[in-house]
């Protein structure tokens, strides 16, 4: 008996779910290991009413989603360090202007060109301080297959609620490997849009904050004309130095997603009930700890995992009360100890950190975890 | 399948095929082998040219970890990519190179060494050179016999371009033909050659 079967790849679900969630606009510009997203946005969005855009750069690509969700599109970029750099300065404007979009970066080894087509976790600084300035912070770390179509969904919504750049960090591993997967039904999956204002044109004002901390967005080419910009800008969207709107709007800006955190983070816990050691990990070297701790119940260790499928914002009060209780927290990352620097400030003095920082574009393997789950015992 | 768990490498260099080999052979597993199979390429920036590989990890159950930790199977078509990537290989490993290259290969490992030049033998039974990958999937098959013959087969056509399913499955045959005749050797060390790649009417 035949199975009917399909095999996907991890970068090719981000288009899947990306155009299941209705993006109808990909600009972007090839870059290992992400191409294979672009590759598969050009043959499957035009096939879907979208557009596909090759822009002559990553900072162009950066620009042509931006200009695109204006039109009231969904959105998506995909790209990889050295290209996630060049795109910071308009992903800033993205904020400031506050134009829902995805960015997509699979990371792979930095600084500069550093090791293309390898693997690294080393982005998700990046992702969060990546452009100067204050601004709010949203990035999903999914690590299996079904989770990416699962959570590039989300990052639409999440963008379109918060009206925001989302990012959508994956690493080589989970973006380059295919299984045959089953994916939820489409039609039972949530697809949010945007809001749009119920005014009139003459009404409108694009960042008029009576409706609440995110102002409902209207689309170009639609009789509403606004001024769009990357200076602070009053509620009608022209620049500002006011001290007091200056203030007011980066505060709401922040708070847009600081008071929905508890709605938009995301983990998963393993074994947690009576581990006495906790692993923090994301992506896919969440997987080498789960087999880790596998290994190590067998061994009699208490040990479990609290992973991370959404690393910013993270679940700060959780995150606290295992820095009261655990013995030690373990920390693998593919970076040279990015979010292990976070939770030594909520850790202080109250636990141990073990940090586990593997940057050689290599796998985080198991037993590398095993050996550091047994030295804390 | 026979064993629980399995992992193979097939490497070679940018053009040779190889990621479409790891490809077949997940695709198998899965789909007439009732298994789980995560199948992952490696590649350069030299699209053609540059040290390429696929892995796949074969297991009876849910693959938590899905990168390879002890290969079962290494075939390398290019000196290159054996250099590059002969690791992880378990002491009973079954490995499989050109003759041509310089294995370079520890003494007491593996139990199986196969040297056989796949892609004279496509050049010259094929008429293409491209069809080296293919071979190299039914040489798999018929030496671990991890997956069944008219499984492999099924698959290769499954992944075949239009048109091109009668040679793609003469191509998987001789790479059966091949891996059967590995396997019956007894010598530690087995030399292939075009000779052992015809196929008689039985294979037809």
């Amino acid at each position: 008996m035949k199975k009917t079967v399909r095999f996907y790849s991890g970068a090719e679900l981000v288009g899947k779910a990306a155009i299941d969630a209705g993006c109808s606009y990909f600009g972007g510009y090839p870059i290992t290991p992400s191409s294979e997203i672009a590759e598969y946005m050009s043959i499957h969005l035009p096939k879907h009413g979208g557009t596909y855009m090759q822009m002559e750069d990553e900072i162009a690509a950066m620009g042509s989603i931006i200009g695109a969700s204006l039109t009231g599109a969904k959105v998506l970029t995909a790209t990889s360090g050295p290209g996630f750099s060049l795109k910071q300065e308009n992903i800033g404007y993205a904020y400031m202007a506050e134009v829902p979009c995805v960015i997509c970066n699979v990371m792979r080894g930095g600084p500069s060109t550093g090791l293309p087509t390898a693997l690294a976790q080393a982005d998700i600084m990046q992702a969060k301080w990546g452009t100067h300035g204050d601004h709010p912070v949203i990035a999903l770390t999914p690590a299996y297959l079904e989770e990416i179509y699962e959570m590039t969904i989300k990052a639409f919504n999440l963008a379109e609620t918060y009206r925001m750049p989302v990012m959508l960090l994956l690493d080589e591993v989970i973006a380059h490997l295919s299984a045959a997967i089953e994916l939820p039904d489409k039609e039972l999956m949530v697809i949010k849009n945007r809001r749009k204002p119920l005014v009139p044109p003459e009404k409108y004002y694009p960042y008029d904050t009576a409706y609440g901390d995110v102002p409902p967005m209207a689309n170009f080419f639609e009789g509403y004309r606004y001024h769009v910009t990357g200076l602070s800008h009053d509620k009608t969207g022209f620049p500002t130095t006011d001290p007091d709107l200056v203030q007011a709007d980066q505060e709401r800006q922040i708070r847009k997603v600081a008071s929905k955190a508890d709605e938009i983070y995301d983990y998963e816990s393993y074994l947690m009930k009576d581990a006495k050691i906790i692993i923090f990990a994301y992506g896919s070297t969440a997987r080498a700890a789960r087999v880790a701790i596998d290994n190590a119940r067998k061994l009699g260790i208490q040990v479990g995992m609290m992973r991370f499928k959404v690393l910013w914002p993270l679940p700060e009060a959780e995150i606290l009360k295992i820095c009261s209780k655990a013995k030690a927290i373990i920390i693998p990352e593919m970076n040279m100890g990015q979010l292990s620097e976070v939770i030594e400030r909520y850790a202080a003095d109250r636990t141990k950190i073990m940090r586990i920082n593997h940057v050689g574009g290599v796998p985080i393997h198991p037993t590398d975890i095993l050996n550091v789950i047994k030295e804390v015992v | 399948m026979k064993v629980d768990h399995y992992e193979a490498r097939f490497a070679g260099v940018g053009g040779q095929g190889v990621i479409l080999a790891g490809k077949i052979l997940a695709y198998g597993m899965v789909s007439f082998e009732g298994c789980q199979a995560i199948e992952t390429p490696t590649y350069t920036a030299q699209v053609r040219g540059g040290a390429t590989k696929v892995d796949v990890v074969i297991d009876k159950n849910h693959i938590e970890y899905p990168r390879t930790e002890n290969l079962d199977f290494f075939l390398s078509l290019h000196q290159k990519s054996l250099s590059i990537y002969y690791k992880e290989i378990k002491d009973d490993a079954i490995v499989v190179v050109d003759p041509n290259l310089n294995p370079n290969i520890p003494k007491n490992m593996p139990q199986k060494l196969v040297l056989v030049d796949l892609i004279e033998i496509a050049k010259k039974e094929m008429g293409k050179t491209l069809y080296s990958a293919v071979i190299a999937v039914g040489l798999f098959a018929g030496i671990t016999k991890i997956i069944k013959e008219s499984n492999i087969q099924k698959a290769v056509i499954d992944n075949a371009p239009k048109g091109t399913e009668m040679d793609n499955l003469k191509a998987v045959k001789i790479g059966i033909e091949l891996g059967k005749k590995a396997l019956e050797s007894k010598e530690k060390i087995v030399i292939l050659t075009i000779e052992d790649a015809k196929l008689t009417d039985s294979n037809d």
